[in-house]
C-alpha cells in the first residue's frame, strides 16, 4: 500500500538504527504523548533496537487514558435512558466507569453503537427522531474537526435530536503540564495527525519556554527512527527546537479550514486529565450558540467524583513517572480482559501495549 | 420468487411441518438413511469414530462467498478433517424465526447440499424447530458430525506435543471471512471483491494423511479469534512457544487495508477455510508444495516455527526485525479511532 | 492516538469522496480539505480527510534515509 510499505523496509530501518547508534553519546529521555507512536514502537520491537542511552517514555496520549472517569459516569448515565441512543468511537466501550462500562450496559439492554464516523451518528439521528442521540466526543486535535462537522451540520439539518458530551482536549497545555509537573525528559516525539491540523507552530513555546526538543513523527517505523535520529541530532549539538519529520503530513501552520470549524463550534474550558489532574484552557466544550446540543446542559448528570481503583498506577505512568511493570496490578490483576485502569482499556494505552509487545 | 414465509405451524408437527421436510429437506439432502423418515438413522462406522458438533448463528445469513448453510457444512466437515478422519455423515438441527422466507430456506438448504456432496457427507438426520418472531435472529443452524478416524493420524486425536524445530504452515491468506462479512454489514466495498473462504477442505487435508502418513504433529481449522488464538491455545502449557514471522503471513492487500483503516490486526480476524499445520521440519517443504497444489492453499506458506525462546507464548519478528508477543484476543475486535 | 491512513480518491461527490486504501474502498469526507482531486492521496481519520498527503515531501524523506547508507563515515 502506497505510504505505508515503503516506510517498513528492513534495510532502511537498520541504517537508521545504526546512525542512531553512530552519534548518540548523551543519556536522553524521549516522551512519545501519542498512542500510536506508544503501539507502533512496541509493535515493531523498536524500544528494543535502541542503544541503552536512549531511554523511551509513553506520555498521555490515549484519549481513552487520558479521559477523566466521571465522563464514562457520565455516558453511562445517559445509556441507561429509554430515550438515548449511545452512539460512541469503539474505543469508548469497555472502558470502566465507576461501577460498569458502556459494554456492560449494551448487554443489560442500554442502546449503544459503535460508528467509526460522526456521520453515521447523525444518520442514526435522523432515523430515529422519537429517541435523542448522544455522541460521547473524545480526542484531541485530529478528532474534534469531526464533531465539529457534525454539530454544524445537525443545524443545517436542523436536528432537534442530536447531543454532544465533550471530552475533546488539546494537547499542547498538557504537554506543558507535564514538564512543570517534573517529567524529566529531553524531548518530545511530537504527535503527528494532531500536528496536521494543529500545525508545528503549537509547540513553539514550548520548546523555548523549557529548552526541549519536539520532532512531530508519523507512524510508520522508519518515520519513528528518523524522528529518534533527528532528536538524538538535536540533543548531541545542544540545539533543541521543533522540527518536522512526518512533512507528509504536517506544515507550520496546519489545516486552516479544519481550525476555523472547530472554532466556530468549540472554545477552551479548563479540563481534568486523567493521571495529570487539572489543567487550564486544555478542555473544549461547545460555544453557547450551540448549547442546544451540549448534552451536559440538556440531561441532568449528577456523577459522584471517585477516586481511582485502589493500587492502580495510571496516574503516575501517563506523566512518565512509573512504568507499567512498577504496578503492582500490572499483568496480575489488571490485564487486557480485566482492565482495572484506562492505560490497560484501550489497545494503544501504555499498559495494554506494554503487556502485549513487552518481550 | 414467492413471499410464502414460514409459520409456527411449520413447527408444530402436523401437515406443515411434513410438506416442509419432504419439499424441502428431503428433496435437496436426497439419502437413503433420510427419506427412511425414522427417528433415528443406522449407519456402519469404522474401529474408531470421530464426532464433532458446532452451532451456526451469522449475521447476515447471506454474504459474499457463502451463505449460513455452506458455513454449517463446512465447519462441521472442517472439524472432522482436522482432527484425522474421513467425514461420512451430518445431522442438521434448524431453528427457524417465524416469518422467514421460504425461498431463502430453500437457498439455504440448497448451499447445504451441495457443499455436502462437495465433502462426500450425506446429511442423514435432522430437526426444525419455529420460534416466534424476535425469539432468534432469523435461523440459526446445528450440525453434528461423524468421520471414520484414520489410524496413522491418531497423533491428531490426541493433545499435541510440540517438538522444537516443528514448523507453523497456514494454508493461506488469513481473515478473508472475516472481511466478506464486514462488507455485508457496513458500507466497506472492494475494487477487487473479497470473497468469504468458507469451503470443506477435503480435497486440501486427505491428500496430505495419503502422502504424509503421520507426518502431521497437530492441526487445526483457523476461525473465530484467529490464527493468534489457535497458536496461543496450541502452546498456552508448553515449554517450547512459537516464534512468526511477519514478512511470510500472508493478507490480502483489500484486506490489509481494511486493518489499517479501522486498527484491526489480520492475526485475528476470522476464517472458514484456512488451517494451521505444525509439522517437523524435514517434511515442511514437501507438505508446503502438496498443500500449495490444491485450489484452497495456493497463498500457503511457513510462518513460522517452534522453538525454546519464549515458552508458551508467541512472539512475532516484526517486519523491521524488532520482536513482540502475539496474546489471545481479549473480547470482541472493535473499530477503533486511535 | 488518531489512526490515520493514506487513501487514494477514486470518487468525489461533494462534499464525501470514496477512496481506496489497498483495494478497500471507504466513504471519506472531505469537510475539512480544500482542492481534493481524484487521484490524489489524503489521510483519512474517523472517515475524513485531514490533509492531502505532500508526495514531494513523501520523497524526499526517503530518498535522505536511503542516503544514510552511501554516507562514507558509516563504516567507522
Amino acid at each position: 500500500m502506497k505510504y505505508l510499505e515503503e516506510y517498513r523496509d528492513n534495510k532502511l530501518a537498520s541504517n537508521l538504527i545504526n546512525e542512531i547508534i553512530r552519534i548518540s553519546r548523551k543519556p536522553v529521555r524521549f516522551m512519545e504523548v501519542c498512542g500510536g507512536h506508544t503501539m507502533a514502537i512496541r509493535k515493531f520491537g523498536i524500544h528494543k533496537m535502541l542503544p541503552p542511552n536512549i531511554e523511551l517514555l509513553s506520555g498521555p496520549g490515549c484519549p481513552v487514558c487520558v479521559t477523566e472517569r466521571s465522563f464514562i459516569d457520565k455516558a453511562i448515565l445517559l445509556s441507561k435512558k429509554k430515550e438515548v441512543i449511545i452512539t460512541t468511537y469503539g474505543d469508548l466501550i469497555r472502558v470502566p466507569g465507576t461501577a460498569s462500562s458502556l459494554d456492560q450496559e449494551k448487554s443489560s439492554g442500554a442502546d449503544v453503537r459503535i460508528i467509526y464516523s460522526t456521520l453515521e451518528a447523525l444518520k442514526i439521528a435522523e432515523e430515529n427522531p422519537q429517541k435523542k442521540v448522544v455522541f460521547p466526543g473524545i480526542g484531541f486535535e485530529t478528532t474534534t474537526p469531526s464533531t465539529a462537522v457534525a454539530v454544524l451540520n445537525a443545524k443545517v439539518r436542523q436536528l432537534q435530536n442530536f447531543f454532544i458530551l465533550s471530552a475533546h482536549k488539546i494537547m499542547p497545555p498538557a504537554m506543558e503540564a507535564l514538564i512543570k509537573g517534573g517529567a524529566d525528559i529531553n524531548g518530545y516525539i511530537g504527535p503527528g495527525h494532531v500536528s496536521t491540523i494543529a500545525g508545528s507552530r503549537i509547540y513553539d513555546k514550548l520548546s523555548v519556554d523549557f529548552n526541549i526538543s519536539v520532532v512531530i513523527s508519523g507512524f510508520e517505523p522508519l518515520d519513528i527512527l528518523q524522528s529518534l535520529l533527528m532528536l538524538v541530532e538535536q540533543q548531541e549539538k545542544g540545539k533543541p527546537s521543533v522540527d518536522i519529520q512526518y512533512k507528509r503530513a504536517v506544515n507550520y501552520k496546519g489545516n486552516l479550514k479544519a481550525q476555523k470549524l472547530v472554532e466556530s463550534v468549540f472554545e477552551t474550558c479548563n479540563t481534568g486529565w486523567r493521571g495529570i489532574g487539572n489543567v487550564p484552557d486544555s478542555g473544549l466544550k461547545l460555544k453557547d450558540e450551540f448549547s442546544r446540543y451540549n448534552a451536559e446542559l440538556q440531561f441532568e448528570l449528577e456523577v459522584k467524583e471517585v477516586p481511582e481503583p485502589k493500587g492502580c498506577l495510571c496516574g503516575n505512568i501517563l506523566s512518565g513517572k512509573n512504568k507499567p511493570q512498577d504496578c503492582k496490578l500490572f499483568g496480575k490483576i489488571c490485564v487486557p480482559e480485566n482492565p482495572i485502569g484506562a492505560c490497560m482499556v484501550s489497545s494503544e494505552g501504555t499498559c495494554a501495549a506494554y503487556y502485549r509487545y513487552n518481550f | 420468487m414467492s413471499n410464502q414465509k414460514i409459520l409456527m405451524g411449520h413447527g408444530a408437527g402436523g401437515k406443515l411441518s411434513h410438506q416442509l421436510i419432504q419439499r424441502i429437506f428431503v428433496r435437496h439432502f436426497s439419502n437413503k438413511s433420510l427419506s427412511v423418515l425414522n427417528d433415528a438413522s443406522v449407519i456402519k462406522t469404522s474401529a474408531f469414530t470421530a464426532f464433532t458438533t458446532d452451532s451456526y448463528v451469522i449475521d447476515p445469513i447471506f454474504f459474499p462467498g457463502g451463505d449460513i448453510g455452506k458455513l454449517a457444512v463446512s465447519g462441521t466437515v472442517n472439524d472432522l478433517l482436522v482432527s484425522g478422519a474421513v467425514p461420512k455423515y451430518l445431522s442438521a438441527g434448524f431453528i427457524i424465526e417465524e416469518g422467514f422466507l421460504i425461498d431463502d430456506l430453500v437457498k439455504i438448504v440448497a448451499s447445504m447440499a451441495d457443499e455436502a456432496r462437495k465433502a462426500g457427507v450425506e446429511i442423514i438426520t435432522g430437526d426444525t424447530k419455529v420460534v416466534k418472531k424476535g425469539q432468534c435472529d432469523k435461523i440459526f443452524i446445528n450440525t453434528a458430525g461423524i468421520g471414520d478416524a484414520i489410524e496413522s493420524e491418531s497423533k491428531l486425536w490426541k493433545t499435541p506435543k510440540l517438538r522444537a524445530g516443528d514448523k507453523v504452515i497456514v494454508s493461506g491468506c488469513l481473515g478473508d471471512h472475516a472481511m466478506a462479512v464486514l462488507s455485508a454489514r457496513s458500507s466497506i466495498s472492494f475494487e477487487r471483491e473479497v470473497l468469504s473462504d468458507v469451503a470443506p477442505l477435503n480435497k486440501l487435508i486427505l491428500p496430505l494423511y495419503t502422502n504424509f502418513p503421520g507426518k502431521i504433529s497437530f492441526m487445526r481449522d483457523v476461525t473465530r479469534g484467529g490464527l493468534a488464538t489457535v497458536l496461543n491455545e496450541i502452546c498456552a502449557d508448553s515449554e517450547l512457544g512459537i516464534e512468526l514471522f511477519e514478512n511470510k503471513i500472508p493478507v490480502r492487500c483489500e484486506v490489509e487495508g481494511v486493518c489499517e483503516i479501522f486498527g484491526y490486526d489480520p492475526l485475528y480476524l476470522a476464517n472458514e477455510g484456512k488451517v494451521v499445520i505444525i509439522v517437523e521440519s524435514e517434511t515442511a517443504e514437501a507438505i508446503l508444495e502438496q498443500i500449495k497444489s490444491c485450489e484452497f492453499g495456493k497463498k500457503a506458506e511457513i510462518v513460522g516455527e517452534i522453538n525454546k525462546r519464549a515458552p508458551g507464548r508467541v512472539i512475532m519478528n516484526s517486519v523491521i526485525g524488532g520482536t513482540r508477543i502475539v496474546d489471545m484476543l481479549a473480547g470482541e475486535m472493535l473499530p477503533r479511532i486511535c | 492516538m488518531c489512526l490515520s491512513v493514506p487513501a487514494k480518491i477514486i470518487e468525489i461527490n461533494n462534499d464525501m469522496a470514496k477512496a481506496s486504501v489497498g483495494g478497500s474502498i471507504i466513504d471519506v469526507g472531505l469537510q475539512l480539505v480544500e482542492d481534493v482531486k481524484l487521484g490524489d492521496y489524503v489521510l483519512v481519520h474517523t472517515g475524513f480527510a485531514l490533509e492531502k498527503v505532500n508526495e514531494d515531501e513523501a520523497i524526499k524523506m526517503l530518498e535522505m534515509i536511503k542516503q544514510l547508507t552511501d554516507n562514507p563515515d558509516d563504516v567507522t
